[in-house]
């Protein structure tokens, strides 16, 4: 038999990994996965592409649309989870208007927040310093990553 | 109700008094008894079975034949050749699909699987059909997720040669009725192909008396280690399929042009066996003789049910499959619109593991008309405790996603 344990004992105060994901979960970022941004389809994009995560199957269908070299709009459809869906509705909305190069930069620099490396998030990201905290959480890296690798898919195929 | 085995039987699980587990149907926990038994393999017997002259070499064979003399006793397989060790159910059936399917199936059969099967026991089946030209039917299910025995009654006929289904399936617990599906496909001349993954650490399995012609189960998720698993056959089956891995140990005599195929259960056993393995996963069997099955069944009835109440309860929590008294220890379910990667999340923020995704069940996933589930599966080690902290951590999770207004 198991005696009274650990299992429910209240912690005095919440451990590191609880705060990072309370904070993860945020009122911004549930915002973006309850009302998502740029969500649908393009008349005529310039690009269209669609990328899964065959791990947890989400998917993500991507169109962009180009004024000469700058991001004019994307839109994007797809399922998944809270942290899939604020990412595409957060970069969406970061990358309209840029151009490509700068486009391609915030990418990178998202791509390498989430991968943990110290000093990668600026003021270029915005809001989407936010999903900062999926650094600490590797198996959700893949889910932060799915639209960022769309988009960084649908720039390169411009070059 | 307290846990069938303690948690201090369970290093990892006394090691982590805060952590809940709750995935064992993707794969369980080790007790002592099974880490010891493996170690003491190796410290006091290990030699290549079946190859020295000397008594080293006798003592592993000894060891290996007794594992398996003890697996087919738990599993009712009286004739012990019959059980041969894989490396867990997915070789299992890739073995009879292979083997058994390239022998006996041509274009124009049919091969027949259910709507809750799990990815091994669903692609060997879908790709036999591709390469031999037989038809791939798969039987839809009833509203709750059972397997609708009149519609598969009506499948099957002729051309049918195998009727493949999970005992137990993985998502919904739900329990197949093996004699009834064995009596339809043996009507119309099929073999029946019993997935056991889910089974037979959970039920009472006695192949022999259950009419089944192949049963295939994993050590690892009956308290054993990774890397070992069993299939059982028939006898006449067996002897007339061709091997399907070829190597040292399964040949009889090499020439150079041919070579003719050792007995059985060898002739299926190519290459080193898992020695190892096999003593861990007697070792495991051991211990679940001590519980008794009848018991193991009896908790996991009692939690799944305590469970399945208390989560139902909680606003928008919805429940996929049959009520508590008709499953296995297996609760598939969704949270209102939190998605099962974001819930497995937070749970695990609060030292809860539980599965979220398709649980290598696509096929089903797409018939229950949803992309993922979040998970919770119980065993001997559970109790009361991991139902609260389940409880808690959905409570929480539901909590943090109503900040937000949809």
């Amino acid at each position: 038999m198991s005696a009274p344990d650990d299992r429910n004992r209240a912690p005095n105060a919440p451990d590191a990994q609880q705060a990072n994901v309370a904070a993860l979960y945020q009122e911004l970022i549930l915002d973006h996965y309850r009302r998502p941004r740029n969500r649908g389809k393009l008349e005529s994009p310039d690009v269209a592409l669609r990328k899964k995560n065959p791990l947890c199957g989400d998917v993500i269908d991507l169109q962009v649309q180009f004024d000469g070299d700058t991001v004019r709009d994307v839109r994007f459809t797809g399922e998944g989870c809270a942290i899939s869906q604020a990412a595409a509705s957060m970069l969406t909305q970061r990358l309209k208007g840029k151009s490509s190069a700068d486009a391609a930069q915030i990418l990178d620099r998202f791509t390498r927040m989430v991968h943990g490396e110290e000093g990668a998030a600026d003021e270029s990201l915005g809001d989407l310093r936010a999903l900062s905290g999926v650094s600490r959480l590797p198996v959700r890296h893949p889910c932060a990553l799915l639209a960022s690798d769309a988009l960084a898919e649908a720039l390169a195929s411009r070059r | 109700m307290m846990s069938a085995l303690s948690r201090s039987d369970f290093p990892l699980l006394a090691a982590s008094p805060r952590l809940v587990y709750l995935d064992s149907a993707a794969t369980t926990q080790k007790p002592r008894a099974v880490l010891d038994a493996i170690r003491d393999f190796y410290e006091s017997d290990n030699a290549n079975p079946h190859r020295g002259a000397y008594a080293l070499s006798v003592r592993a064979t000894q060891r290996y034949h007794d594992a398996r003399a003890r697996v087919a006793k738990f599993l009712g397989v009286s004739d012990t050749d019959c059980l041969i060790f894989t490396r867990g159910t997915t070789e299992s059936l890739n073995l009879v699909a292979a083997s058994w399917g390239r022998a006996n199936v041509r274009a124009g059969d049919e091969i027949v699987v259910t709507g809750a099967e799990h990815h091994a026991n669903f692609v060997p089946w879908q790709q036999l059909a591709i390469e031999t030209g037989a038809r791939f039917r798969i039987c839809e299910l009833t509203a709750d997720g059972a397997i609708d025995l009149d519609r598969l009654r009506a499948m099957l006929g002729s051309k049918t040669k195998v009727v493949a289904f999970a005992h137990v399936s993985n998502v919904l617990g739900t329990i197949a009725p093996v004699r009834e599906i064995v009596e339809l496909a043996h009507g119309v001349g099929a073999i029946a192909v019993c997935d056991g993954a889910q089974a037979a650490p959970h039920l009472t399995v006695r192949f022999d008396a259950s009419g089944v012609d192949f049963f295939a189960a994993s050590g690892h998720k009956m308290l054993g280690p990774m890397g070992i698993g069993v299939l059982a056959g028939r006898r006449a089956l067996l002897d007339a399929m061709p091997p399907f891995l070829t190597g040292g140990d399964m040949i009889e005599f090499v020439e150079d042009e041919h070579s003719t195929w050792n007995r059985l259960p060898h002739k299926f056993e190519a290459g080193t066996p898992n020695a190892a393995g096999a003593v861990g996963l007697a070792a495991a069997v051991g211990v679940l003789e001590r519980v008794g099955m009848d018991a193991v069944r009896a908790h996991e009835l009692a939690l799944v049910g305590a469970a399945y109440r208390r989560l139902a309860a909680i606003d928008g929590v919805r429940i996929y499959g049959p009520g508590p008294e008709d499953r296995s220890g297996v609760l598939s379910f969704n949270v209102g619109d939190v998605h099962p990667h974001d819930l497995a999340t937070i749970l695990d923020s609060h030292h809860v593991c539980i599965r979220a995704g398709h649980h290598c069940a696509q096929p089903l996933m797409r018939r229950l008309g949803v992309s993922a589930t979040a998970r919770a599966s119980f065993y001997v080690y559970n109790d009361d405790a991991d139902i609260d902290a389940l409880v808690n951590g959905v409570m929480a999770a539901r909590e943090m996603f109503s900040r937000v207004g949809a």
